[in-house]
């Protein structure tokens, strides 16, 4: 980590960048905060990046694109795809960016740990970059000590990593560990939920929707959604801003979210994280990621900053429009 | 509230958020973009008693509902009237409506102009701009039917053009014949149907020369209001002499929504009626 | 003192249930709300922290108000009608019906609430000590006991395999009377003190338990509101509205219309300050930045809001906050960094 606030202090104090966009300590281990430093001091007293470091930056480059000068940012591996993303919908500007590519061992989530029991970390060792990140050692305030297997704790997203290579940088620092799991592929929970019959799956996707609250978290954290004015956010309409009033609602926020997002998601994974009722989110925006490579061939949103998505192409080889019914009438 | 409202439902009183059913009488276009409506009860008189300067919520089922300013005198005891000028989804629906057709209202809300102590005694000095004319109406008819109780009345009323001067056959009928009570009109931008005084309200403010010992009611966009401020203060008046209301989004309109709180105060329900240098102790963020 | 076995928890449950409206903790797909009783549904009592309050109970996040048809001779309005049943509320927290205090102050001033009046005075509320406070906990902060609840009818310890009740109010003891069928007699205090003790002395020890709130309250908007420290405190906002609905003291709320086809249903629902669109008007907004929204919310709960309420903060130190932001920000962060400022000032 002291390489990190090195680097970022070296190149705030020969002028490559005007501010550094990194993560803040926060009064717990599991709660660093997005942040903007701009001063070696401060880099030094509150920089911080390991395992809890789950917050993708990319989206916060939007705005700091608009800023006078380049903002160092750090980007794990999977916020690249979001920074690329980003580019091609023209929403951040490359030249505004300096970025350091740094590694990742799998980010935490504090609720599996909570639903362990162990949420109260006093002190946790084994989740720093420089560790092996094979076990957790916890600490809690009850004076509990448990050692915790990582991938145990890890967020869903990490299990289906995609890479540990950066898309896009300017440079490379610290190393990754693989954590994809051996068994299975990210489709696997889509394929499952596909397997059901109509009203299993209503029953399920009724279980978790009914859950939110429309906080717009999902939407706000999210690097696709980068329009200026959300659509539902009109006055006019009874999905302007407030809480979810009927089950209609709760349904059609998520659902019109993942059609917009369609093509644009890379599976950043930050819908789900975010989530205060613990959606799984991400599982809508991966039904149509499965569906858009069994139709168009594979494609990943955000591997370069060019390659058209396959929603916004053409080729003779697309499959026609009845394909699509076709399919799901199985 | 009348004890006489003919609502069909006796438990609509349970809740203040629940409204009263309310007939549009009559229907005025006063300017290209702004409608009085007159409202009764389905029986006809009024739905509540108000004091000068009380708004009153009206809903418009399935469109919206907005708070909007009481423009009739408390002393007008057989309806409510409401100038409202076109400007949203609800309001524009309102001008669409016919006379004989229902709204709901609900109110009385805020505080009102101190008429009935402060003011007493005193010379008041009334500027209004455009349709910010509409709840200083309510406090000049008030002072009117109970002139005696009040000193000399100054009237200071401007709008773009003669064609927006809301209520001006009222002005000239009434209050320019009312004892002891001056009225000053402008307009905007020159015109050829008007042979009064052309200007801004601030600098005919100016212009006039107000002595200090009045107390002043703005009300009116909130430039204009801004630079009225400025100008009485050149004049000689001090902030504590001075009245205006305040505007926010507001859903309740009794201080629970918690929508127009600015500081420890709510629109709704401290207001709308503000004496300046209570403003000045607000955050700035109206 | 009552006592009831944790296996007979759920025949305890069944036969309230039977009897009133009970809410208690529902966990499902890995959430924990409140919700309404149902043998189907899985009751716990273990998680300390809701997701949502249980404000919900209370001040639902969404309620109807009442419904308009339109008929040959106008407008009907039929208001909806008001609880007036007594319901159980089971296992609420102290901090949580502090809350509910704290949201008394707006819905039963002046002009009353008549829909949450109905629901206060018809409630029975059963608390739960709670047995292990998390880290982000700071009742005591705003003097709340976490391990004796005082404002509940019933207050209750979970030790071991046993659930311990005592009656605090007419109320609570008419309530242990109605279902004491599966409650026996203990006169085993000492262990219910003992659990007290500890919780007491763990709530001591936590974190955030030293937190001073010295600087925020009554009157302090001038000192508070040009404090440069908003801008950074806010920067990461994702202007969402996810601390809003979790707290259980916020009680900003919009009004709306739903049209079923055959009327119009208008109801209340949570709204949130963070919202651009909350303070938006026809012509103008007064709030433009989310720094400006965010201070409104912190100033709302530590400054204004103690202001109008006799120094009464609105915050009960619950930390849902902490827990559930998704970047991270919360109400300790800024009272934290707003008193570092001012201590600094100070030096």
């Amino acid at each position: 980590m002291q390489e990190l606030i090195n680097r970022a202090k070296e190149l705030l104090a020969d002028g490559t960048v005007a501010r550094v966009l990194g993560w803040k300590k926060g009064d717990f281990v599991y709660n660093p905060e997005p942040h903007i430093f701009t001063s070696a001091e401060e880099l030094e007293k509150d920089f911080v990046y390991d395992g809890f470091c789950g917050a993708n930056l990319s989206k916060y480059m939007i705005r700091a694109s608009k800023m006078e000068g380049k903002t160092l940012v750090f980007l794990k591996p999977c916020d690249t795809f979001s920074f690329n993303q980003l580019i091609k919908e023209h929403q951040v500007v490359r030249e505004q960016a300096y970025i350091i590519g740094v590694g990742c061992k799998g980010k935490l989530d504090h609720r599996k740990f909570q639903e362990m029991g162990l949420g109260d970390i006093e002190s946790i060792t084994g989740i720093n970059l420089m560790d092996e990140c094979d076990v957790a050692k916890v600490t809690t305030i009850y004076g509990d000590k448990k050692e915790v297997p990582f991938a145990d704790v890890m967020l869903e997203r990490c299990h289906f990593c995609k890479t540990k290579d950066h898309q896009i940088f300017d440079e490379k620092m610290l190393g990754s560990k693989e954590t994809t799991d051996t068994e299975g592929d990210r489709f696997d929970e889509v394929r499952r939920i596909q397997a059901m019959s109509p009203e299993e799956r209503f029953a399920y996707f009724r279980s978790e929707l009914s859950k939110c609250i429309r906080c717009n978290a999902c939407r706000n954290v999210c690097p696709a959604c980068n329009c200026l004015h959300c659509v539902f956010d009109n006055t006019n309409y009874d999905t302007a801003q407030k809480a979810n009033a009927d089950s209609f609602e709760e349904n059609m926020f998520h659902i019109i979210r993942a059609y917009h997002v369609a093509g644009r998601c890379t599976d950043c994974g930050e819908c789900s994280r975010v989530c205060p009722q613990s959606i799984p989110l991400h599982l809508l925006n991966r039904k149509f990621i499965l569906d858009m490579d069994e139709l168009y061939g594979e494609f990943q949103a955000g591997s370069d900053t060019e390659t058209p998505g396959p929603l916004t192409a053409f080729t003779m080889e697309d499959p026609e429009a009845g394909a699509g019914l076709e399919r799901s009438r199985g | 509230m009348s004890e006489d409202c003919l609502c069909k439902n006796p438990s609509y009183r349970q809740d203040v958020l629940i409204p009263q059913v309310g007939v549009i009488r009559k229907i005025t276009q006063e300017t290209p973009d702004v409608r009085s409506f007159i409202v009764t009860a389905p029986g006809g008189g009024r739905l509540f008693d108000q004091m000068p300067g009380q708004c009153a919520m009206i809903c418009a089922p399935g469109i919206g509902e907005a708070m909007f300013s009481i423009t009739s005198s408390p002393t007008e005891t057989d309806y409510h009237e409401f100038s409202i000028k076109e400007c949203g989804v609800l309001t524009s629906y309102l001008h669409g409506l016919k006379e004989g057709d229902q709204i709901l209202v609900r109110g009385p809300y805020g505080n009102h102009f101190p008429v009935d102590d402060i003011y007493k005694g005193k010379d008041l000095l009334f500027i209004a701009g455009g349709i910010g004319l509409a709840p200083l109406r309510s406090v000049i008819n008030y002072c009117l039917a109970k002139r005696e109780d009040y000193g000399k009345i100054d009237i200071l009323y401007g709008s773009r053009s003669k064609a927006d001067l809301v209520k001006l056959e009222e002005i000239r009928e009434v209050w320019e014949k009312a004892p002891d009570t001056k009225v000053w009109l402008t307009i905007d931008r020159e015109d050829p149907e008007w042979d009064g005084h052309v200007g801004f309200v601030p600098s005919y403010l100016t212009e006039a020369g107000f002595s200090t010992d009045k107390t002043a009611i703005i009300c009116g966009p909130p430039i204009m209001i801004k630079f009225c401020l400025q100008n009485l203060e050149q004049l000689g008046f001090s902030r504590d002499q001075v009245y205006t209301t305040l505007e926010l989004r507001m859903k309740c309109g009794i201080g629970k929504c918690g929508r127009c709180n600015i500081g420890s105060k709510y629109v709704c329900k401290d207001g709308p009626v503000f004496r300046c240098d209570e403003i000045d102790q607000l955050p700035d963020e109206y | 003192m009552k006592k009831l076995s944790m296996n007979d928890v759920p025949k305890f449950l069944s036969s309230v249930g039977a009897a009133m409206d009970l809410f208690v903790p529902v966990r499902m797909t890995g959430a924990t709300n409140w919700g309404v009783w149902d043998k189907e549904r899985e009751v716990d009592l273990q998680t300390l922290k809701s997701v949502k309050s249980p404000k919900d109970v209370f001040f639902p996040q969404c309620q109807t108000m009442y419904t308009v048809s339109k008929g040959e001779d106008g407008f009907s309005i039929d208001p909806m009608k008001l609880t007036d049943q007594p319901f159980c509320v089971f296992g609420i927290r102290s901090c949580d019906v502090r809350a509910l205090t704290v949201m008394d102050q707006v819905f039963l001033a002046d002009p009353v609430d008549t829909f949450y009046k109905a629901r206060r005075e018809q409630a029975i509320l059963v608390s739960l000590a709670c047995h292990r406070p998390a880290q982000t906990c700071f009742c005591s902060v705003f003097g709340i006991d976490a391990a004796q609840c005082d404002g509940a009818d019933v207050a209750m310890w979970m030790i071991g395999e046993e659930l311990f009740l005592e009656g605090q109010t007419e109320k609570g003891n008419e309530f242990l009377g109605q279902f004491s069928e599966l409650l026996s007699d203990t006169d085993d205090t000492a262990s219910v003190e003992e659990e007290k003790e500890s919780i007491r002395s763990i709530t001591k020890k936590l974190p955030y338990s030293s937190l001073s709130l010295e600087g925020w309250g009554a009157g302090k908007t001038d000192e508070k509101f040009d404090d440069p420290n908003w801008q950074q405190l806010s920067d990461a906002c994702l202007a969402c509205g996810t601390c809003t609905f979790v707290c259980p003291t916020c009680q900003c709320y919009d009004i709306k219309d739903y049209d079923t086809g055959h009327g119009i249903q208008r109801y209340r629902c949570w709204d949130s300050c963070m919202y651009s669109d909350f303070t938006l008007m026809a012509a103008a907004n007064n709030r433009t930045t989310q720094m400006q929204r965010y201070r409104q919310r912190f100033m709302h709960k530590l400054v204004y809001f103690p202001t109008n309420n006799n120094g009464m903060y609105m915050c009960v130190g619950c930390g849902r906050c902490v827990d559930r932001c998704p970047q991270a920000l919360n109400i300790v962060k800024v009272i934290k960094t707003m008193d570092k400022g001012r201590e600094e000032e100070k030096a």
